[in-house]
């Protein structure tokens, strides 16, 4: 993470991840900022989250989102195995979660592979990364009246 | 066998030609031979790059065979996994005294690449225990330190003299863009001394373009005298400068500017190498004809401009911050690689931007009014901020930032392009 823990934001945790094989990080950087300007709280994976890695950090900081952002190309493919790890763990088979940024090599993903996605347990999946569909996906979660209970052992 | 790299670049520095090289790598071998085939026969004085795939940088070997195995195209050239004489007969007739070729990778753990380079005649290579750390992957530095002690190691035993291997840092590079150039200048340094004690005698520092030619002019220069200053008199080095390695201009007017910009900022700091980008750049991966014009143009840019003017090496921001950093990491132990682990665990060095667990990141940058890189917070760092903290960026800020140069570029009016 770029900043040291702070108080408590009335907003929700993020738990934003980089693709398994993708080592850019300024679209994580910038979703850090952007999502904490918004007012919620970011845990920040960093770049080349494995589905395991995902999964301790889910159950370490248990958010209420959790944000996938893949810009090599791979995403379609990285994106597929974390989401199958995470939804595979009975804490976590409810978590919300997207993916978005540049998912596959030549551009937009074709309606099948943004299918598998969304079959395989992603909530949304925004091609070239929809950073305002995002925030309205989380105030439509924190309207939620019951959202902690999906992580209570 | 390839020749010395070292000792090619000296030689063309002496006929005052800077060396211009690409970044290229092709999983399929007759297209890697043909890139390099056009790269040594350009009208520029070349050297040659076999760029590596990113399976093979993360060492999944198991996804390199089999994407070979299913005839899927890599993002570069498999070395480690390809057959010995494979690449041999590759480089046959290509890499000699005149074209040595370098190993271009981006690996925290280089072991296995130094050792397929050496099995095919290559002994020059890139990277360090930072640059190929902090900014890529998940490696902890500690074992990226011990890595690169061993890589050092090994191609100093697999290439022994009469040979003189060579090693390049990445660390002038950190990140790509906004991290200001005292850094930049610090950890080039000290990832050259780094390769020094373990066993290499042929270095080369690097440096980024960044966002304000003067500001980088005086960074390139800094380099230089600090390579004087702590590299033994018996190492031989140089200075290479990369092109501008944020996101690039969109227009391949603006992309052409921006690499004429690095040729005439690497002459005019005195700099022996260029490592050029194209005009495909911000769309994807160049074509062998795209790199060969950008070697070119480069090149031209280079013989046409002014020369290195004024004394040679001037005290300057850029000197002052960077010698204290090297200094200050340098205090913590005599061996660079246990200083670094504490320089960066202490936050003395602490990369902006920066998301890796073992950088302390409370460091931020910005580029200010006039287009230079600043520094806004430098948490533990033996050095103050030169910007004011309501700089502190926005995300809205960011993204100017880091389109910063490109929108510069592609959109500069004719009048001043000369």
């Amino acid at each position: 993470m770029l900043t040291p823990a702070q108080d408590p934001a009335p907003g929700l945790t993020v738990l934003v991840a980089g693709g398994a094989s993708d080592s850019h990080t300024w679209n994580l950087v910038y979703l850090e900022l952007y999502l904490t300007e918004a007012g919620h709280r970011v845990v920040n994976a960093g770049p080349c989250v494995t589905g395991d890695l995902l999964v301790t950090a889910c159950r370490r900081h248990r958010p209420d989102l959790v944000v996938v952002s893949s810009v090599n190309g791979h995403g379609h493919r990285d994106g597929l195995a974390v989401i199958t790890a995470l939804r595979a763990h009975p804490q976590l088979a409810a978590v919300p979660a997207v993916i978005g940024g540049k998912l596959g090599v030549a551009g937009p993903l074709d309606p099948d592979a943004v299918a598998r996605l969304r079959a395989a347990g992603y909530t949304e999946v925004y091609q070239d990364g929809d950073a305002t569909a995002l925030l309205a996906l989380l105030d439509r979660l924190a309207a939620r009246p019951a959202r902690i209970e999906e992580h209570v052992p | 066998m390839t020749g010395s790299f070292g000792s090619f670049v000296a030689g063309a520095a002496r006929a005052g030609r800077l060396v211009v090289q690409p970044r290229m790598g092709f999983s399929d071998p007759y297209r890697m031979r043909h890139g390099l085939e056009r790269t040594k026969f350009a009208a520029a004085c070349t050297v040659g790059t076999l760029t590596l795939d990113s399976y093979t940088r993360l060492g999944d070997h198991a996804a390199v065979r089999d994407a070979l195995a299913a005839g899927v195209p890599l993002n570069g050239y498999p070395l480690v996994d390809l057959p010995v004489e494979r690449t041999r007969a590759l480089l046959h007739g290509i890499a000699d005294d005149t074209f040595p070729v370098q190993v271009r990778h981006g690996s925290s753990r280089p072991e296995h690449i130094v050792r397929a380079a050496a099995a095919v005649g290559l002994d020059a290579t890139e990277g360090g225990p930072v640059s190929y750390c902090l900014p890529y992957g998940r490696t902890p530095l500690r074992e990226s330190v011990a890595r690169w002690a061993r890589g050092c190691e090994l191609l100093a035993e697999l290439a022994p003299p009469p040979r003189r291997p060579h090693l390049e840092t990445f660390g002038g590079c950190l990140l790509g863009q906004l991290c200001p150039p005292g850094l930049l200048v610090a950890i080039s340094l000290l990832e050259a001394l780094f390769f020094v004690q373990h066993g290499i005698r042929s270095v080369s520092l690097s440096y980024a373009q960044q966002t304000d030619s003067a500001q980088d002019e005086r960074a390139v220069r800094a380099l230089r005298r600090l390579a004087g200053e702590f590299l033994p008199a018996d190492v031989d080095w140089h200075t290479v400068v990369y092109t501008y390695m944020g996101v690039f201009p969109g227009t391949p007017r603006g992309a052409r500017l921006l690499l004429e910009d690095s040729a005439r900022l690497a002459v005019r700091a005195g700099a022996e190498r260029l490592i050029v980008k194209t005009v495909a750049e911000a769309q994807r991966i160049p074509t062998v004809e795209e790199n060969v014009r950008a070697l070119e143009r480069a090149a031209v840019a280079a013989l046409l401009s002014d020369g290195a003017t004024g004394p040679a090496d001037p005290d300057s921001d850029v000197y002052a911050e960077a010698r204290t950093f090297i200094e200050v990491t340098l205090g913590h132990s005599a061996d660079v690689g246990r200083a670094l682990l504490t320089a960066f665990r202490r936050g003395h060095l602490d990369v902006p931007f920066c998301l890796h667990p073992d950088n302390a990141g409370r460091s931020r940058s910005t580029v200010d009014a006039a287009g230079r890189l600043r520094w806004v917070a430098t948490g533990a760092m033996p050095v103050r901020p030169d910007a004011p903290p309501d700089r502190l960026m926005s995300s809205a800020a960011l993204l100017r930032a880091l389109r910063a140069v490109a929108d510069r570029f592609d959109h500069r009016p004719l009048e001043t392009t000369r």
